[in-house]
């Protein structure tokens, strides 16, 4: 296990790519620690920055623990294809960014882009997330492409934009637009949902446990399931199924807890 | 270029006969080949289009960050990089002039001011002529003369260098959401056709004696069965070429050498247009070679953006430019297992090495179009070696593969050749006297490769080759070393070429012109031109016209 200690609060984002199981692995701690970052403008050792200790553990994979707030260190465990990262505190935006394999854990909660662009492994975020969670780059239409991300608190906008395989689990609140542009996959969401879930997407599956204020004039409702299967596990409903978004031709799945959304009742007629 | 050894004295930024060689400094080239600085005819790097293409791929950029170093800009690249590292990216591989073949009019501001920001590199603009209202409207009274003049002005309003003509009568239809099918069908709104049109221009282009003939982007590009337009258009300006000088460039010429009725019968028409181009001696093309990457298209020509737009699904700029062009941009990825993008490979290497003159074909990606500027290296290796095509051959959709005629053609470039097609050649076309070779008084722009020509042998060695292309040993800019082993080494601003047109008797904006600008643009006509202290470092070419 490698467990870095921030040596100070850090006031500007620090590029934290390197810390990676894929990086770390079979170096030694000075070499660990004379890993090019970014502090802002100002090119940095890691060393520098962090206090690094090597605790050798039985298990197999590289396990790294950050000790501390990593709430402005970003792209930690990008591109990570093994091992485990585990964060005690915050963790920066872009975590998990392309990731391959492994898990991370993060104990406090993570910034906005967490799990972008991710292929496989799996993210743990004990606390609230930021925007776009396993969404594509700005400008892509390439997202999410396998893996989980679990959420226990709440996350915000465009959770799963463009996403295509893979399940997202948040256990909280939600902002607007979940799954827009979605293609495939499975979102859940364990709490209330802002407007205009499922836009533009053409397929894939979104579950909403709370309340929704609308559904999108552009989704049609199909059925009343009693529940619902996520990742093989089933979830007990009842919910309202809406297909969608028309607009784009689409043939996505929302479904809805007929429960907390009694002001969905009018939609009933139409089945 | 051929082994020949040779040494070449530079002075003041010219090729001199001699210089003293106690007091010179002296770059010892041996063992390597030394050509004329590249120069490149046809390359989107500048200005309103450019620049929304840029906004429109984040995901582009992202993949392709260069820092800052101790003299050099950070900048990002890949199909549409900014503007620094594009001045940077060609001078690195060897590239000293380059030509922005698409300006509207209204946007040559914005286009001077991202040239001036371009370093590295000399450079010029085409302003968009082929749809302009005013310059429509004399050519269907067929008032020339008066046609010219304008034209003339225009150049001088916004710093121009050639008459550019894209999908000509198309652009304004695309204003009303039309098209024109061909070069004889009319042009919505105006008593004329694209033949009118081109022919009216390339008259024009005479009487204003311009250094570069008109530079076309034919209709029906990107349609199957467009050979025909595009031998149509060259023969439609055949009676206007005086003695062998060419009269009309046509661009990008792989992109309308399709045959076939849809894209399911898609062919190449490269033969029938190199048999044309072989016979007649009063036109130039360039390849538009694509390269199978991710890049990002972009052109004048709106209604054939709107098509792609709806043939692949990808986000789209429509960048209509009110009464002058228009405009589009779509992302684009040629796969090589896709039959039309791998058909579309093999007919710009078909044109070229059908074409057997290479003072008349010049390799050209149509950067950003066709792939980024940057696959040049890479075009050169299949231009020069067998092995190289029938290696990518392999790898092609299999139906593309079928109908290709490049498995039939043991062409293979030299090195003389290979500097024709890249830079004397084009230099020729472009009418720029002192680029493109190394004789006395020409700009030492010179591009040094660490390659020896009598020893390396292309056709096996092409990877060698492809090495040598990317990161040239020198580039000399002006007589100085601007970068070595693909590294910047010193930063310069480079010229930005336009006409100085002299008439005969001076012209006199009508107030019928004034009450149009008034009427339909958004810039005022007294607020239309860019004065020459605009360009950071202005290279006016006199021009004597013949009225």
């Amino acid at each position: 296990m490698i467990i870095l200690t921030p040596k100070r609060s850090f006031t500007v984002p620090v590029g934290g790519e390197c810390i990676s199981p894929d990086t770390f692995a079979a170096k030694s701690t000075s070499e660990m620690a004379n890993l090019p970052v970014w502090e802002g403008n100002k090119k940095r050792a890691l060393g520098h920055l962090f206090r690094i200790e090597l605790k050798t553990a039985p298990s197999e994979s590289l396990t790294i623990r950050i000790r501390g707030d990593a709430g402005r260190i970003r792209r930690i465990g990008a591109k990570m294809s093994s091992g485990r990262i585990v964060i005690e505190g915050n963790a920066g935006m872009h975590l998990g960014e392309e990731m391959n394999g492994g898990a991370i854990t993060v104990v406090g909660n993570a910034g906005s882009w967490a799990g972008s662009r991710m292929k496989k492994g799996t993210i743990e975020i004990k606390g609230d997330a930021g925007h776009y969670i396993g969404a594509a780059y700005r400008g892509s239409n390439k997202g999410m492409n396998g893996g989980a991300i679990t959420i226990y608190g709440n996350a915000g906008n465009e959770v799963g934009c463009f996403m295509r395989k893979g399940l997202i689990k948040i256990h909280g609140d939600v902002g607007q637009f979940t799954g827009i542009h979605m293609k495939n996959g499975t979102i859940y969401i364990g709490g209330d949902s802002e407007v205009r879930a499922g836009a533009q997407m053409l397929g894939g599956k979104i579950v909403v446990l709370g309340r929704i204020p609308s559904i999108l004039p552009t989704f049609t409702i199909d059925d009343i399931k009693s529940r619902v299967k996520i990742d093989g596990e089933k979830v007990e409903g009842p919910f309202y199924r809406f297909l969608g978004d028309l607009a784009e031709n689409g043939n996505g799945k929302l479904f809805i807890s007929q429960k907390q959304n009694t002001h969905l009742t009018p939609c009933e007629r139409f089945l | 270029m051929n082994g020949e050894r040779i040494d070449l004295y530079i002075c003041d930024g010219k090729v001199v006969e001699k210089v003293d060689e106690r007091k010179a400094k002296v770059i010892d080239a041996s063992g390597m080949m030394v050509m004329p600085g590249g120069v490149d005819i046809h390359s989107h790097i500048a200005g309103a289009e450019v620049n929304a293409g840029r906004l429109l791929r984040p995901e582009d950029h992202v993949k392709d960050v260069e820092a800052k170093t101790a003299v050099t800009r950070s900048g990002v690249g890949y199909s549409v990089p900014s503007t620094f590292t594009t001045g940077y990216r060609y001078s690195r591989m060897g590239y000293t002039t380059v030509m922005n073949p698409s300006m509207p009019p209204l946007e040559a501001r914005h286009t001077h001011e991202e040239l001036n920001d371009t370093p590295m590199i000399d450079k010029a603009a085409f302003p968009l002529i082929g749809d302009w209202w005013v310059v429509l409207e004399y050519l269907q009274d067929d008032r020339i003369e008066e046609c010219a003049a304008h034209v003339a002005w225009i150049m001088r309003a916004t710093k121009g260098y050639a008459i550019k003509i894209v999908n000509p009568g198309g652009l304004e239809a695309w204003g009303f959401g039309r098209n024109v099918a061909g070069i004889d069908d009319s042009v919505p709104h105006f008593n004329i056709t694209p033949r009118d049109i081109i022919r009216g221009l390339c008259k024009v282009n005479k009487l204003l004696n311009l250094p570069h003939t008109i530079h076309v982007h034919t209709n029906n590009l990107g349609r199957p069965g467009n050979y025909a337009t595009a031998i149509e258009t060259m023969k439609c300006v055949e009676d206007l070429a005086e003695e062998d000088n060419p009269v009309i460039h046509i661009t990008h010429c792989q992109f309308c050498a399709f045959k076939g009725s849809d894209w399911q019968t898609l062919q190449s028409g490269a033969e029938e247009i190199a048999e044309y181009v072989n016979q007649h001696n009063h036109v130039t093309l360039d390849m538009g070679q694509v390269v199978f990457t991710d890049t990002t298209t972009m052109t004048a020509d709106g209604p054939f953006q709107y098509g792609l737009y709806g043939l692949t699904g990808n986000k789209w700029v429509n960048h209509d430019v009110e009464t002058e062009t228009s405009g589009g941009i779509v992302p684009f990825r040629y796969r090589r297992k896709s039959h039309v993008n791998a058909t579309q490979w093999s007919i710009g290497l078909e044109l070229a090495l059908l074409i057997e003159d290479p003072w008349r074909i010049y390799l050209t990606t149509d950067h950003p179009n066709g792939a980024p500027f940057t696959t040049y290296p890479k075009v050169i290796s299949w231009l020069m070696s067998t092995v190289a095509r029938k290696k990518m051959l392999k790898r092609i959709s299999r139906r593309a593969r079928r109908k290709s005629l490049l498995p039939s053609i043991d062409r293979e470039y030299n090195f003389d050749e290979i500097a024709t097609v890249t830079r004397a050649g084009q230099s020729k076309a472009l009418g720029l006297k002192q680029k493109g070779h190394l004789g006395l008084g020409a700009d030492a722009d010179i591009a040094i490769y660490n390659l020896n020509p009598k020893t390396v042998d292309p056709s096996i060695e092409y990877k060698a080759v492809t090495r040598a292309f990317c990161k040239p040993a020198y580039t000399l800019k002006g007589g100085e070393i601007v970068a070595r082993d693909g590294e910047i080494v010193k930063p310069i601003q480079g010229g930005t070429f336009w006409v100085d047109i002299k008439l005969s008797k001076p012209w006199e904006p009508s107030e019928d012109l004034k009450l149009k600008f008034r009427e339909y643009w958004t810039v005022e006509y007294e607020n239309y031109p860019i004065s020459e202290d605009y360009l950071k470092a202005s290279l006016p070419i006199r021009v004597e016209a013949r009225i």
